[in-house]
């Protein structure tokens, strides 16, 4: 059953909140992180 | 399209409630950019697309692609992306992020389903309409499907969230790079090259991390702001209290003096990104600096790697910079000191002198990235938030262009110094210079900039955020 058209997504209190901050934030952050990570041990190879 | 209807990809359904944490959108946004940056780690196919009848990278069959049918895969990507962002650039402001996040990952996702039968039937046509056509309309889609949903969120920052996202395009090449060669390397026995397999398993990857964006997105309510929020106008007086439609806004001169100010900073930046590898090793070789101490293959390879980090954090730095210097201000800096580094490179590089040679391109690409993140949150001061995503759509059309011909002038310039019979700096040096001469012309359009008249802003009030068009 779906909700009226308008109706707002619901809203977390602040612990869930917190909690779903730090889960979004690692989902992008881990795989950014480590993309950087093979490119700059890439990089080192210039001063090598 | 409908609006009226109820499904959970409408606008509509992504009202945010009372309290809801505007830090989660950045990395919604993010999911959707890190994603679609693997379009910039394409060239790692482009040996083993060479090659997938010899099944040896150095000696293609006659039947083999050549680099030139490879290469066009990417540039039709390219311009699909500035094509689709024009096009659907109104369609997405109508039915908001999330239908439109969709429509990217299915785009997108299904460009590497098709592309993979291409590679399976050996059919270039195939890979054209996959990777190159369906993908690049996701790309379009996908790159500015949050711009103008950080823009509402973050109106106070709007330099930083955008600047967040669009760092995250940069930073998906950095994934899918060493992520496509070990796949690669995990499939080669399986398939020609692995090439097919990993697009099938890219496609899947990135299908399901761009969900992840598509369910987690959300509009702030029409009546939202920041606590404490009161609009800024102090930096300058291009920051309008008005708002323009995206079909009034490309009938301003404004618009199309940042179309240049955006062609000419990418067609320079390409000038460095696409001679990087040859151009360091060509002025910095043996023969210059000495038996064993010219810059080798790998060391080439990580001034590439070094690149792209600056490209990456430019996007993040110099965006956010802008919040406190204002966008024309910001872009005075990318063209001044631009044309003084790009000017200085063919001198470094005839002095021998690396370490500025490497800086001076460290900080050319961070502006280069830094261009492209700040060009939305410009169009937001120009034209307001009402279709900013859509006048983003259509100012993309300048990337696409500069995709195109940034390497052809590069290549003409570089051939025709070689044909004259110069080497190592001095071949490069036309290209520099020529570069140089770009970046005046974007410093003189980005001069040329007012505020937006108003006769071009929509009469009455719109609705520019939640409650839909």
């Amino acid at each position: 059953m779906n909700p009226q058209p308008n109706s707002p997504a619901p809203t977390a209190d602040g612990a869930s909140s917190g909690l779903s901050l730090a889960i979004a934030w690692l989902f992008v952050g881990i795989p950014l992180l480590w993309g950087v990570s093979q490119t700059f041990i890439k990089a080192l190879t210039l001063f090598k | 399209m409908a609006d009226n209807s109820t499904s959970l990809l409408d606008r509509s359904r992504t009202v945010a409630g009372p309290g809801y944490n505007r830090w989660l959108i950045p990395p919604a946004a993010l999911a959707i950019h890190l994603a679609i940056g693997q379009a910039y780690a394409f060239s790692v196919f482009k040996k083993p697309l060479g090659a997938l009848l010899s099944g040896d990278v150095d000696h293609p069959a006659a039947g083999d692609w050549t680099p030139g049918q490879i290469g066009w895969i990417f540039s039709i990507a390219i311009v699909l992306l500035g094509l689709s962002a024009a096009i659907f650039g109104k369609w997405l402001e109508r039915v908001g992020p999330r239908k439109a996040m969709m429509a990217a990952a299915l785009c997108f996702s299904g460009g590497f389903f098709v592309g993979a039968l291409g590679v399976k039937l050996h059919s270039l046509a195939l890979l054209y309409f996959g990777y190159g056509f369906m993908g690049g309309i996701g790309l379009g889609i996908g790159y500015i499907s949050p711009v103008s949903t950080l823009i509402k969120w973050f109106p106070d920052r709007k330099g930083v969230a955008t600047g967040m996202a669009i760092m995250g395009f940069g930073g998906g090449a950095m994934i899918a790079s060493p992520l496509s060669v070990a796949l690669m390397a995990h499939f080669k026995d399986t398939a020609p090259m692995g090439v097919a397999p990993t697009f099938i398993t890219l496609g899947i990857i990135y299908f399901i991390f761009m969900q992840f964006g598509v369910w987690t997105i959300r509009v702030p309510a029409d009546d939202w702001t920041p606590a404490g929020y009161v609009p800024n106008t102090e930096h300058s007086a291009l920051i309008t209290s008005g708002n323009v439609s995206a079909d009034n806004a490309i009938k301003t001169p404004q618009f199309w003096l940042l179309w240049v100010v955006l062609l000419m900073n990418v067609t320079a930046g390409i000038g460095v990104l696409e001679t990087a590898s040859p151009l360091i090793q060509d002025t910095f070789s043996d023969k210059a600096m000495g038996p064993g101490r010219g810059v080798t293959a790998a060391a080439a390879a990580g001034f590439v790697g070094l690149l792209s980090l600056f490209n990456l954090l430019g996007r993040f730095f110099w965006s956010s910079a802008s919040d406190k210097l204002g966008r024309k201000p910001t872009y005075m800096i990318y063209f001044g000191l631009g044309v003084l580094l790009y000017a200085l490179i063919p001198t470094l590089g005839h002095n021998l002198q690396l370490g500025l040679f490497v800086a001076a391109a460290c900080v050319i690409i961070s502006m280069y990235g830094g261009g492209f993140a700040t060009v939305p949150a410009y169009l937001s001061d120009l034209f307001g938030k009402y279709q900013v995503g859509a006048i983003h759509g259509r100012l993309l059309t300048a990337w696409s262009t500069a995709g195109v011909l940034g390497p052809v002038i590069v290549n003409y310039l570089h051939e025709s110094r070689k044909a004259e019979g110069f080497t190592g700096a001095a071949a490069y040096q036309s290209v520099f210079y020529t570069m140089a001469g770009l970046l005046v012309v974007g410093f003189l359009a980005n001069l040329a900039v007012t505020a937006v008249n108003q006769r071009y802003f929509e009469k009455g009030p719109v609705a520019v955020a939640a409650g839909g068009h």
